[in-house]
C-alpha cells in the first residue's frame, strides 16, 4: 500500500492532487493498524485533496479509521469519550486555545452514537447517542455531530488555521501575517473551495518572492519521490524506500501521533541530514548503506530483528539501476559550458548557490555521460537539495 | 606511566586550574584521569514495554501467582531480594548491585491516562508531555538546548544508534547518534562534504539550518572520534549490541569529553508471545553487558559520577495472556545504577495487585519527577525550564 502509493506520486500526472493528499494525509493522521481501513480513508483523502474542506471532514470523521483511531467507538451516552471530539477541534479545524474544557466535553456528547460496524461502514447507534441538550461554542441545541462540524466550519478560526498550514506547506514556513489572513479569508468566503485556495497562492505576487523560494525542507517522502520523478530507476528491492522512510522519520500511514509529522527543521538532525546526502551515492551504487532504523513495536509485534535484516540485506551495495540514457537525453541540446548550469538549474530549486568551484573539482570530464551522472548525484547529495 | 602528548593537552585543558600544583601529576594516573563530580547519565531504554512484574517478583502475592499460571517466576528461581520481592533469574548483577547497596528500583512509575501504543507511550516518555499533549522536542533535547546555548559542537548527549530518538530532539539543537565513533567519523568525512561545507558562506534561515547541522555533525564526529581514542577500556565486553554500546559509553567517559548524557536502547521486549525465552534472552545481554560496564567503572574510579537508568514505555498486563505472553499494560519499574545514590533498594511500595484499573497497574511516581530529579540533582540543571513546570523531587540521590 505504502509502495503504491509512492508509485503514484513518482509516475502520476495529477502532482498537485498527490502533494495535497500527502498534505491531507499528515493534516488528519492516523495510525492503525487496519490496512482496509487505512486505504478508505486515503481514498476520501485523494477525492477530496482539491475539492471542499467540509466535505472532507465530514467524511472523515465518520470513516472507519478516523472512528477507531481516536476511540468513538467508545464514546457512548453513558460513559463519553472525549479523544475524537478533542482532536476534531484541536488538530482538524480550529486549533489549540478557541474553545473551551466545556467544548470539548459538549462536543463528545454530540458524537456519542457515532460508529462503524462489522463492515466497516458507518452507524448512527441511537441508543448510545446523547439526545439531551448541549451548548457548544456559545449555541444551544440538541446538536448531534453533523451539528457540530457544521458549527466548527462556520468558524472563521478554522479557516485561518487551514489556510495558514496549507501557507506553511505550500509558501513559507515563516507566515507573512497580512497574507495568510487575507487568504483565510478568502478561503472561508469561497466556503472552503481548496482548489480555489491554492489558486489564491499561486496567482499571488508574493508566492514569487525570492524569500519565499526553496526555503522549505523537503519531507522524507517528497525527497525520495523527488530523486526518483528526476531520475528513472528499477530499484533492486522497493523494499529499500521503507528502510529510507523509517530511519529519515516518515513512513506513509504511520504518522507519528494524531498531529501529524511535526516537519520543518523536525525533519533534520544529524544522523538523518548525513544519511539525506548519502542517499543518491547509495542508489547509484557509489556508497554503501548499512543502517537499522528502529523498531516499531506497534507494526512488529517484538519480532525487530528479523524484519529490519531482511530489508538491510537488501540494501546493502548497489540498490538501483538508473536509466542514464534517459536522464542525457534531457540535456542532450545543452551546450557543454551550459551543462551544469541547466542540470544544476533542474535539479535544485534554489537559483545557483552550490559554487561551481566546488562542484566542478568532483566532477567526472571523462565522457559526457560521466559528466552529467556526477553532476546530477553531487547535486543531489548537497544541503540545497533538501530544500524545496 | 609515559603520558602521551595529546593525552597531556586533553587533560591539560581541564586541569588548567590545577596546573601549577606539584601534586598535579598524580592526576595523571589513571584511574584519576577525569576529577571526581563529573556527573554522567546512561539511559537504557527497553523498548517494546517491558513486563516490570516478571522483572522485579512479588514472590508472596498470591495474586500475581493466580493471574499468571504458565509465566509466574517462583520464590525459589528468583533472586531474592527481600522476603517479599526477587529480581527476574537472568538478573544476577542486578542482585550483586543490589547487595552492594548501588541498585535503587523505583515501582509503579508512569503517567495519568496511560496510552497503550508503543510508539505514543514512548512519545510520551520522550517529550515528557501529558498523555493528551503533542510535543516536537524531547526532555534531554531541552537539556542539550539549554547546555548548548551557542556552542558549535552538541555533544552533550548522544544516542548510540543509527537514527535519533525524540528524547534527544531539542529545538535548537539535536543530539548527535551513532554506533560506532570510526564509522561516524568515516561518514562524515568526505572530502565533498568538507568542501560545500567550508565553501558555504551565508544564506536565507533554513539553508543556513542545514549548513550548521552538517558543520556541527562535522566537528563533533571528529571530536567524538578523537575522544574515544584517548582512553580505550582495557575492560572485556560481550559481543553483543549492549555490550559493544556500553564500551564505547565507557571509553568515552574516560575521556575529557563534555559529554553528560548517554542514551542506548535494547528491545524488542514485546512480549505478547513466548515471554519467557525473550525476556529472558534481552535480560541476559544486558545482565552481561552491565557486569563488565560497572566493573570498568569501579577500576576506574567512575562508578561514583555515572548514574544509569532503565525505563520502557509500558509495563504490562497483570494477567498472562493465551499464548503465554503479557499484552499492552501500564506502569513500570525502573532501575537506577551508580555508587552515589543516596537511597538503596526497593525505594517504594510494591505493585498493589488488587487495586487495578481494568486489569492494569496504577501508577503513583509520575516519571516527571524522575525526570526532574535527574536533571536537578544529578545534572545541575533548571528541570522547570526543561519539563515545563515544576515536579518535585524524589530522594533517591
Amino acid at each position: 500500500m505504502n509502495l503504491r502509493w509512492v508509485q503514484s506520486m513518482i509516475s502520476s500526472e495529477a502532482q498537485l492532487r498527490e502533494k495535497m493528499s500527502l498534505f491531507w494525509h499528515g493534516h488528519f493522521a492516523c495510525r492503525i493498524q487496519n490496512s482496509f481501513f487505512q486505504q478508505e480513508l486515503l481514498h476520501i483523502i485523494r477525492t477530496h485533496a482539491l475539492g471542499n474542506f467540509g466535505d472532507m471532514l465530514k467524511a472523515v470523521s465518520k470513516s472507519p479509521a478516523m472512528l477507531q483511531f481516536l476511540n468513538n467507538q467508545q464514546n457512548r451516552k453513558l460513559k463519553p469519550n472525549e479523544n475524537f471530539a478533542r482532536e476534531v477541534m484541536e488538530l482538524f479545524t480550529m486549533g489549540r486555545g478557541n474553545y473551551t474544557e466545556n467544548d470539548v466535553k459538549e462536543a463528545a456528547r454530540a458524537f456519542t452514537g457515532w460508529a462503524f460496524n462489522a463492515a466497516g461502514e458507518f452507524v448512527f447507534r441511537k441508543n448510545q447517542h446523547d439526545t439531551g441538550s448541549k451548548t457548544f461554542l456559545g449555541r444551544t441545541g440538541n446538536f448531534d455531530g453533523d451539528d457540530i462540524l457544521n458549527i466548527l466550519l462556520e468558524q472563521k478560526q478554522t479557516a485561518q488555521y487551514i489556510s495558514r498550514k496549507i501557507y506553511r506547506y505550500f509558501v513559507n514556513e515563516q507566515v507573512h501575517e497580512e497574507n495568510q489572513l487575507w487568504l483565510g479569508n478568502r478561503f472561508y468566503s469561497n466556503h472552503y473551495d481548496i482548489l480555489k485556495l491554492l489558486e489564491d497562492i499561486y496567482t499571488s505576487d508574493w508566492f514569487y518572492d525570492e524569500k519565499n523560494i526553496g526555503t522549505r525542507i523537503k519531507s522524507p517522502v517528497e525527497l525520495l519521490v523527488g530523486i526518483r520523478r528526476l531520475l528513472p530507476m528499477q530499484l533492486e528491492n522497493e523494499q529499500s524506500q521503507l528502510l529510507f522512510q523509517r530511519a529519515l522519520g516518515q513512513v506513509l500511514f504511520f504518522p507519528p501521533n494524531v498531529a501529524g509529522w511535526p516537519g520543518g527543521k523536525n525533519w533534520i538532525d544529524s544522523s538523518s541530514l548525513m544519511l539525506r546526502l548519502r542517499i543518491p551515492q547509495v542508489l547509484s551504487a557509489n556508497d554503501v548503506l548499512d543502517i537499522m532504523p528502529k523498531p516499531d513495536d506497534d507494526v512488529q509485534m517484538g519480532m525487530r530483528e528479523i524484519a529490519a535484516k531482511k530489508i538491510k540485506d537488501t540494501v546493502k551495495g548497489g540498490t538501483a539501476v538508473i536509466d542514464w540514457p534517459a536522464v542525457n537525453k534531457i540535456f542532450e541540446k545543452t551546450q557543454r559550458e551550459k551543462l551544469l548550469e541547466k542540470i544544476a538549474a533542474s535539479v535544485l530549486q534554489t537559483k545557483g548557490k552550490v559554487s561551481n568551484a566546488v562542484l566542478d573539482k568532483y566532477l567526472n570530464t571523462a565522457s559526457r555521460e560521466n559528466y552529467i551522472k556526477s553532476a546530477v548525484i553531487n547535486l543531489m547529495s548537497t544541503p540545497e537539495y533538501q530544500l524545496c | 606511566m609515559l603520558i602521551k602528548r595529546k593525552e597531556f593537552l586533553q587533560v591539560g585543558s581541564l586541569a588548567t586550574a590545577s596546573f601549577m600544583l606539584p601534586k598535579f601529576l598524580k592526576a595523571f594516573e589513571r584511574p584519576m584521569m577525569v576529577p571526581p563530580g563529573n556527573k554522567v547519565v546512561v539511559v537504557i531504554q527497553f523498548s517494546g514495554g517491558n513486563d516490570g512484574l516478571n522483572t522485579v517478583i512479588p514472590v508472596r502475592n498470591d495474586i500475581y501467582y493466580r493471574e499468571r499460571p504458565r509465566l509466574a517466576i517462583a520464590k525459589d528461581k528468583a533472586l531474592s531480594l527481600t522476603a517479599d520481592t526477587g529480581l527476574n533469574p537472568a538478573l544476577e548483577v542486578f542482585k550483586d548491585l543490589y547487595d552492594d547497596g548501588s541498585l535503587a528500583i523505583m515501582n509503579n512509575v508512569g503517567y495519568p491516562n496511560p496510552d497503550r501504543s508503543h510508539f505514543r507511550s514512548m512519545d510520551i516518555w520522550h517529550s515528557a508531555s501529558e498523555s493528551n499533549e503533542y510535543i516536537n522536542t524531547g526532555w534531554l533535547g531541552r537539556y542539550l538546548d539549554a547546555q548548548c546555548k551557542g556552542c558549535d559542537k552538541p555533544t552533550q548527549a548522544m544516542e548510540l544508534d543509527d537514527v535519533l530518538s525524540l528524547a534527544l530532539k531539542g529545538s535548537a539543537n539535536k543530539g548527535l547518534a551513532f554506533k560506532d565513533p570510526r564509522k561516524l567519523y568515516n561518514t562524515s568525512n568526505g572530502r565533498f562534504i568538507k568542501d560545500i561545507n567550508s565553501d558555504h558562506s551565508y544564506g536565507e534561515e533554513t539553508i543556513d539550518y542545514l549548513y550548521k547541522t552538517m558543520s556541527a555533525t562535522l566537528s563533533s564526529a571528529e571530536y567524538i572520534f578523537k575522544q574515544s581514542k584517548i582512553h580505550p577500556t582495557a575492560q572485556i565486553y560481550p559481543n553483543t549490541g549492549l555490550g559493544k554500546d556500553l564500551k564505547t559509553i565507557a571509553s568515552l567517559i574516560f575521556s575529557d569529553i563534555n559529554t553528560k548524557v548517554y542514551y542506548v536502547s535494547l528491545g524488542s521486549f514485546d512480549t505478547h508471545v513466548n515471554q519467557d525465552n525473550q525476556q529472558k534472552r534481552l535480560f541476559t545481554e544486558l545482565n552481561d553487558a552491565v557486569k563488565a560496564f560497572t566493573a570498568d567503572l569501579k577500576s576506574n574510579n567512575r562508578f561514583d559520577d555515572v548514574l544509569m537508568m532503565t525505563f520502557s514505555e509500558f509495563g504490562r498486563r497483570v494477567s498472562q495472556n493465551a499464548s503465554n505472553g503479557t499484552d499492552h499494560g501500564t506502569a513500570n519499574n525502573m532501575f537506577f545504577v551508580s555508587g552515589g545514590l543516596k537511597e538503596k533498594g526497593i525505594l517504594n511500595a510494591m505493585p498493589d495487585l488488587a487495586d487495578l484499573n481494568e486489569g492494569d497497574l496504577k501508577h503513583t511516581v509520575d516519571f516527571k519527577n524522575v525526570y526532574a530529579t535527574v536533571l536537578n540533582k544529578w545534572l545541575g540543571a533548571d528541570d522547570k525550564m526543561i519539563l515545563g513546570s515544576k515536579f518535585s523531587y524524589l530522594d533517591f540521590i
